[in-house]
């Protein structure tokens, strides 16, 4: 008789494993917030962001598994950026949860001081989330964002990362990846697009400030994202969990492949999904079926020129990136196995 | 109490007094020595509940303060010269969103050239900001103005800077009356806020407000402030029932009543120009002076009910409107504009130049004369300038203008002539 | 408290901005057919089965098969399962073990004891001659109908070719047994050893209102293979036949069989469990063209039986059977190369086919014959008014599946008939293909490996050679099913939709969009797991 596998001997997977959204079969306990009918809806409906948008998605994702994980006793302070614009322009708000927007480059000082006021008040339950998009975090908003990390402040700082300023019409940030087209770095002249080896790696810089928890997150992969978000909710100090969320409009890409393309950056290596602990790596999680960067590129005008043959030399870079951050962070088992 | 001390240190226990909750503190001379005292006072745990927060710079320290408050905490910052100027974008959006957050600026000049010392520069850099200004002349109406600032921001849902002289106020000790805690107490109530970050009442702070309702929002943040032109003195009476000291008001006269020439101005040269007028009124002149301790919002109709009978007005004040003249001036013409009254502009006392009692008399009675410039810049170097027109003519690299005026003056020495 | 104007807004205030203006598409859900249902001949809806087993509600999805086919046990052993060839997780990685997990809810059925009720009476009676897989399915839904139904058999065990034809090493007897009792428990009335030459008359003699016939295909077809010598050529259709009967087979020594089908395969692997020395099939086809399922060729070779593919027998002389060597064409069939060899045999099989037998029906006027099968309409009455057919004795594949829907699709046809007016099927959905699926969410999970019996015991006897897979593998394989086409309520629309506006309405009562603020960005569409939401354009 041959042998059944282990694996199946006991009833381990189910139909979609953990990977939807929901999962019927699984406990109560162990579904995600998004899936549960009273999740807060932190961010609802009416608000006026793109069709499609990652930002959006992620926002409410990360809020409501905050919310969850909290009680409901949550403050947030957010950056200038769309995710404020679309969401509180007057005379409407999207959101459900006490909120403050003051200025883009300020949003971890703010919420730093919201934290100080609850403290001050013995209201150590009320737990404060900061927020902001890649220009408020990586650019305008970094003094602020080291000081709060510096401070070891009671906040977690979620930064929603689409690669460049999108409210102000695509401009590059230092978090646009080498050879993307954006306002300022228009795919013209010898080496089109954002110039290669330049941007810095917040994460990395986050780990270095020693701070109790750092984890990046992708909106492809909800369960591991709402893992993140309540684990850094279960922390006190300062914490950071960057956002991979794709921007339709900026990238030139379908409203539909939001999560696909998300999905694809997690696939390829481009967008590592790790997570630190007082400056140390703690976890990865593993590419489930890797792809070549150029699965992921061809959904984005953005990269339409990387894809041609004159230059090759870019999609290659990208590539040797997506190795990199591979071999870096050892994205594939050795043995080939998953999880 | 009375206690011979440091004005900062003054103003650290008043503030102290005030229990505040968060304090955000960033260097920066000459306030510094204000958040180092309450540091200290935080740590030894004088002041409690209160969170002191060591922010990465004035923008932190200001952004800080808009997080705290908002979130229903008493908070307090303190600023000077290139900090009021970093911190600039969160001055403007506290008093959008109308937090009432109290912040001492430490007056100093702003650069470049770099000078630490005092003039209002950066007080009237914010000017327009939004938030209510208060000047005060004395050590003494510093430790009373903060105690008001509190009261007077939580009850309009307004910001407030407290404006003393760096290094003049700051760094000068003095006898001080310390109130104690009851007095403070039953002055200022505990801070009820107009709006909270609350998880059991959630609402959205600081929305995107386009063309449909800005010119509203910034009509009603006008008309907040003159309601505090009502609220100031009322408060100032009621501060004088429990403290027995006449230490607020928008405006303080000195022997003004049917004076022809009057002086108007702010801050702690009054202390020097008290000294001359009442040598001039001896010599029987007729001159009397007023001090305006609310630059914002500005007591128009006050102004016009001290001087509606006076001759001429020389205005005095340590800010320049580059390109303009006399700031203060500016405003008080505006208040006068239907008056027969003379204004003379006086700008004196820049980055920290000594005021003496000889050469105000010397500007007064240029006023008196009505010889004034427009604007007349009080105890002014000619030579110095002309010297340095004269080489910026010859030559187009004529080097640095601050340096040239050193030499000049005799404060470097001619080693370039070796 | 005030708030100060403009500037703070209470939460929650975004409702009043209705974005579903901004929408040219709309996502809406509908129901597609998955490829499974789409291919069983018995018409099962397999993937509500396996959603139920999922959950482990064996009894109520045993119901559900028990709707459309009412031998889950027999289906979970003899089903060539065509569910499992159109299955898009074979597209995947392997396609679910559908049948094995049949088989376990039909035993557990049987070890449980559950039972189907029977209609309310309708007074009606038909007829049903035949209890094969077909009459006995027809029989059972009209039970469940309410009408009276009486089954004739010429044969002493009801079970038609699956008693007769299948080895019981592929079909335990006991479970077909079990199944049969439960129809005849439900007031089938089963008149076996009786031999209908006359429908009509038995119709009229017995007040039938309606007649289902199915009867099969049981004539063998032959070729003439020219014979020198006394050796035996039997038919694989009565080798088998005596098999079950524990009459004997003539098998014995060395065997040949001839034909590439599954018959030939069951008449070689019984010969190897009736202690013939050897074994060979000579097959027409090439090997990767033979008709038998890959499955049961493999099972045979493991098994010892020997196979010679591109042959055909020629002649007889002696002991010696004479092959012509083939070569395959480019058209259908292998030609010949006027090459020739020989091996040894004590017996020849043919497993060519079967025919139907048409005496039965040329008394009966009205109906028509042609190609050697009964032609009926698509509501399976025969030309003659009141009788219908079905199963092997009508055009179709000629499978045991086959049979059983054409025994429900029969039965309902009746049913409509007895009733005086039509029978229409419910509009078939549209077929969802692999390509509407996205497979990223479903977790790598291979497919159960059923248990196997070992070589030696199954050259031995003729004891079950697959066995059951346990509870937990059947619901790890039901909880392979991709759903496809029809929502599982995984969530995902209800969570990917960046505005908030999918409505989640509660287990089983699966989701509603906010079209007041649904954008039509598409994202649930994209991230449906199984094609169960589709875009259409915003009339204008």
């Amino acid at each position: 008789m041959p042998q059944i596998p282990e694996s199946h001997q006991k009833v381990r997977f189910y139909q979609t494993g953990t990977l939807t959204v929901g999962n019927r079969l699984l406990d109560a306990e162990h579904r995600s917030v998004q899936g549960t009918m009273d999740r807060s809806n932190s961010l609802d409906s009416g608000h006026r962001a793109c069709q499609g948008c990652g930002e959006a998605l992620g926002a409410r994702f990360a809020i409501d598994a905050a919310m969850r994980a909290t009680n409901n006793q949550l403050i947030a302070a957010n950056a200038t950026g769309c995710l404020e614009v679309f969401t509180t322009p007057y005379p409407e708000t999207a959101w459900s949860i006490p909120w403050i927007h003051s200025l883009f480059g300020n949003a971890a000082a703010v919420g730093a001081g919201i934290a100080a006021a609850l403290k001050a008040k013995g209201r150590e339950d009320v737990r404060v989330i900061a927020q902001g998009g890649d220009g408020g975090t990586t650019d305008i908003g970094f003094g602020c964002l080291s000081g709060m990390f510096d401070r070891n402040d009671d906040v977690l700082y979620i930064c929603y990362n689409n690669e460049a300023y999108m409210n102000t019409g695509v401009q590059r940030s230092s978090a646009t990846p080498g050879g993307a087209r954006t306002a300022t770095t228009m795919p013209v002249g010898k080496d089109p697009g954002n110039a290669f080896n330049t941007g810095k790696s917040v994460p990395l810089i986050a780990m270095a400030h020693l701070i109790p928890y750092v984890a990046t997150a992708s909106v492809h992969d909800l369960h591991d994202l709402e893992h993140k978000v309540t684990k850094a909710m279960g922390i006190h100090g300062a914490r950071y969990i960057e956002l991979f969320v794709p921007c339709p409009l900026g990238w030139g890409s379908k409203p539909s492949d939001t999560v696909k393309i998300s999905r694809l950056a997690v696939e390829c290596g481009l967008y590592p999904l790790i997570e630190a602990e007082h400056g140390e790596l703690t976890g990865v999680t593993k590419i489930r079926r890797q792809v070549p960067v150029g699965e992921y590129l061809k959904l984005q005008r953005r990269f339409a020129h990387v894809l041609k043959p004159a230059n090759a030399h870019q999609l290659e870079q990208l590539q040797a990136i997506a190795n990199r951050n591979i071999k870096k962070f050892s994205l594939i088992d050795e043995q080939g196995g998953q999880e | 109490m009375l206690k011979q001390v440091e004005g900062s240190h003054a103003v650290a226990e008043a503030v102290a007094l005030c229990r505040p909750e968060v304090i955000s503190a960033y260097p920066i001379t000459p306030q510094t020595h204000i958040v180092e005292d309450l540091g200290t006072m935080v740590k030894a745990g004088a002041i409690k509940n209160c969170e002191f927060l060591l922010v990465e710079s004035e923008f932190g320290a200001l952004s800080a303060c808009i997080g705290s408050s908002a979130a229903g905490a008493r908070s307090y910052t303190a600023t000077s010269s290139q900090g009021m100027l970093f911190m600039m974008e969160a001055v403007y959006n506290a008093s959008g969103m109308g937090l009432p957050i109290v912040m001492t600026v430490g007056n100093r000049a702003i650069g470049a050239p770099i000078n630490i010392w005092n003039d209002w520069g950066d007080s009237m850099s914010a000017r327009d900001a939004g938030w209510i200004q208060l000047f005060v002349e004395s050590n003494q109406q510093a430790v009373d103005v903060h105690i008001q600032a509190f009261r007077l921001a939580e009850q309009l849902s307004l910001p407030v800077m407290v404006c003393m002289d760096g290094f003049i106020l700051t760094h000068s000790f003095s006898q001080v009356d310390i109130p104690d805690q009851k007095q403070v107490d039953a002055f200022l109530p505990t801070f009820e806020p107009r709006q909270l970050l609350d998880p059991a009442a959630p609402l959205s702070m600081g929305a995107m407000v386009g063309p449909e309702a800005f010119t509203e929002v910034r009509y009603l943040a006008h008309h907040k402030q003159m309601e505090a032109l009502q609220l100031i003195p009322e408060q100032a009476a009621e501060f004088e029932k429990i403290f027995a000291r006449d230490s607020g008001g928008v405006v303080k006269t000195f022997d003004c009543e049917g004076a022809e020439t009057v002086v108007v101005t702010m801050g702690s040269v009054i202390g020097t120009m008290k000294q001359v007028l009442s040598e001039m009124r001896d010599d029987g002149i007729s001159i009397g002076a007023l001090t305006v301790r609310s630059f914002r919002p500005f007591p128009k109709e006050a102004l016009r009910a001290i001087l509606k009978d006076a001759k001429r007005v020389i205005v005095f004040e340590k800010c320049l409107a580059v390109g303009m003249g006399g700031i203060l001036a500016m405003n008080l013409r505006m208040a006068l504009n239907d008056f027969p009254i003379r204004v003379h502009s006086a700008i004196g006392g820049l980055g920290g130049r000594p005021i003496t009692r000889a050469n105000l008399r010397r500007m007064f009675e240029k006023g008196i004369r009505d010889e004034m410039e427009e604007p007349h810049f009080h105890d002014i170097h000619m030579n110095v300038v002309e010297r340095e027109l004269e080489r910026e003519h010859a030559q187009r690299r004529s080097g640095s203008i601050a340096e040239n005026i050193l030499q000049d003056v005799g404060v470097v020495a001619a080693a370039k002539t070796i | 408290m005030k708030t100060p104007f403009a500037i703070t807004l209470d939460a929650g205030s975004s409702l009043l901005n209705k974005t579903g203006s901004w929408r040219t598409e709309r996502p809406v859900y509908l129901d597609r057919l998955p490829p499974c249902n789409h291919a069983c001949p018995a018409g099962e809806n397999i993937q509500q089965w396996l959603y139920l087993t999922e959950e482990g509600r064996y009894a109520e999805a045993w119901r559900q098969i028990m709707d459309d086919n009412p031998f889950p046990a027999v289906m979970g052993r003899v089903c060539y399962h065509p569910c499992e060839v159109s299955c898009n997780r074979g597209q995947l990685d392997e396609a679910v073990g559908i049948n094995a997990v049949e088989r376990f809810l039909g035993d557990q059925a049987l070890i449980n004891e559950w039972q189907m009720e029977a209609g309310a009476p309708t007074g009606k009676r038909v007829m049903v001659v035949g209890a094969g897989p077909g009459g006995l399915a027809a029989a059972y839904h009209l039970r469940r109908m309410g009408h009276e139904v009486t089954v004739y058999d010429a044969s002493p065990q009801a079970g038609g070719m699956v008693r007769y034809g299948i080895p019981k090493y592929r079909m335990p007897r006991e479970k077909l047994r079990a199944e049969v009792a439960r129809i005849e428990q439900m007031g089938a009335d089963l008149q076996l050893n009786t031999r209908i030459d006359d429908v009509i008359a038995a119709r009229d003699e017995g007040k039938f209102d309606a007649v289902f016939l199915s009867i099969g295909a049981q004539l063998p077809k032959r070729v003439d293979i020219k014979v020198n010598g006394e050796l035996p050529v039997l038919d694989a259709a009565i080798v088998l036949r005596n098999t079950e009967l524990e009459e004997p087979t003539g098998l014995r020594g060395q065997v040949v069989v001839y034909g590439g089908g599954n018959t030939a395969i069951d008449v070689a692997r019984s010969a190897v469990r009736l202690g013939a020395k050897s074994a060979t099939v000579v097959v027409f086809e090439a090997r990767e063209h033979m008709p038998a399922h890959e499955f049961e060729v493999k099972e045979a070779r493991e098994e010892g039986v020997e196979l010679i593919c591109l042959r055909a027998i020629r002649e007889v002389n002696g002991n010696q059977v004479t092959l012509e060597k083939l070569v395959p064409s480019e058209g259908r069939w292998p030609q010949p190369t006027g090459q020739f060899e020989t091996i040894t045999a004590d017996v020849v099989v043919q497993a060519l086919g079967q025919n139907v037998q048409t005496d039965l029906v040329d008394t009966i006027s009205g109906i028509k014959v042609a190609e050697g099968a009964v032609q009926v309409g698509t509501d399976m009455q025969t030309g003659c008014p009141g009788v219908f057919a079905g199963g092997d004795m009508i055009p179709s594949e000629r499978t045991v599946t086959t049979s059983i829907g054409h025994g429900k699709k029969a039965a309902r046809n009746i049913d409509a008939y007895l009733r005086g007016i039509t029978y229409d099927a419910a509009e078939q959905h549209e077929l969802v293909t692999f390509d509407m699926l996205n497979t990223w969410y479903y977790s790598d999970a291979p497919r159960t490996v059923r248990p196997m019996l070992s070589v030696m015991r199954r050259q031995s006897g003729f004891a079950e050679i697959v066995g059951n897979i346990d509870q937990d593998n059947a619901t790890f394989e039901a909880r392979r099913c991709m759903s496809c086409g029809n929502c599982f309520e995984c969530d995902n629309c209800y969570g990917v939709c960046p505005d908030n506006a999918v409505n989640k309405l509660g287990p089983g009562m699966r989701f509603k969009f906010k079209y007041d603020y649904c954008k039509g960005c598409g994202l649930c569409v994209s991230e449906c797991p199984c094609g169960a939401i589709k875009m259409t354009p915003e009339e204008i």
